[in-house]
């Protein structure tokens, strides 16, 4: 149990749960806490989670890396980042479930995407552009994944300002000191 | 409980997560050390996510009160 003189004379009563907080997302140790994400969907409701959660982390005074990887790539491809949209078909949570076949349907996915933009205007989240604008902002390391670019033809061009070509051993050399890693 | 005087408002009311936390985040880093922010909240979630955004930013969380629907934090900065 640490008391309040302790953890630096702060009366935050949760302190105490956290002796190692020292603030700015401290490890205890003078470094920075990290968080280190896999982006491998490239559909709208793919995107939100991993930026939302950079955001955060941000926000907690972490350091945050961001490997886009496979569909995931999407998320920071100029043109296509703008144009994500979201799968009727193989997802039962739409609010009106809708079997596969009708999913199918031209327009479905159309539909399906406006349904949840409308959502999160409504909710006034920043759209994907606007998350992208603040992980640059904050600071957070955008990685493209090299082989995914190889494979789908995506040139360093194709992508949004301020990403770094990067394979899995430098994702990896950056998630090897993270203290959070989440794969999306 | 003494009164408690704001230094800086801010209004996150309608926002929902990520926004309240980035948002104060942003204006935390617009206080001098040992100035109070006030934060006006209507995301359930914040309850829990201000105190963890004050261990992690290292700053006094003064009071946390929730009353008819709406969340208040003070937030007060350290000094470095």
């Amino acid at each position: 149990m640490t008391t309040v003189a302790e953890a630096g004379g702060r009366p935050d009563a949760r302190m105490d749960e956290h002796p190692d907080a020292q603030g700015r997302g401290g490890t205890g140790n003078g470094r920075r806490r990290r968080l280190a994400l896999i982006a491998s969907k490239g559909t709208l409701d793919g995107a939100y989670p991993p930026l939302i959660l950079a955001a955060t982390a941000a926000s907690l005074g972490w350091e945050v890396g961001i490997f886009f990887t496979f569909y995931g790539l999407d998320i920071i491809h100029k043109r296509k980042h703008r144009r994500l949209k979201v799968a009727p078909v193989g997802n039962p949570a739409l609010p009106v479930p809708m079997p596969n076949l009708l999913g199918a349907l031209p327009g479905m996915t159309a539909a399906a995407t406006a349904m949840m933009q409308g959502w999160m205007k409504r909710a006034k989240l920043p759209s994907v552009a606007q998350f992208l604008d603040i992980a640059r902002e904050s600071g957070t390391k955008l990685f493209a994944c090299s082989t995914t670019m190889g494979v789908m033809g995506v040139r360093h061009a194709d992508l949004v300002p301020g990403v770094d070509i990067a394979g899995a051993a430098a994702f990896l050399d950056f998630a090897a000191d993270a203290d959070v890693s989440l794969f999306v | 409980m003494s009164v408690l005087v704001a230094d800086r408002e801010l209004d996150c009311k309608g926002l929902l997560c990520p926004l309240p936390v980035y948002q104060t985040s942003q204006a935390i880093g617009k206080l001098g050390p040992g100035q109070v922010l006030k934060v006006e909240c209507t995301d359930p979630g914040s309850l829990e996510d201000f105190p963890a955004l004050a261990r992690q930013r290292g700053l006094t969380l003064l009071s946390a009160e929730e009353r008819d629907g709406m969340q208040v934090f003070y937030l007060r900065k350290e000094a470095a």
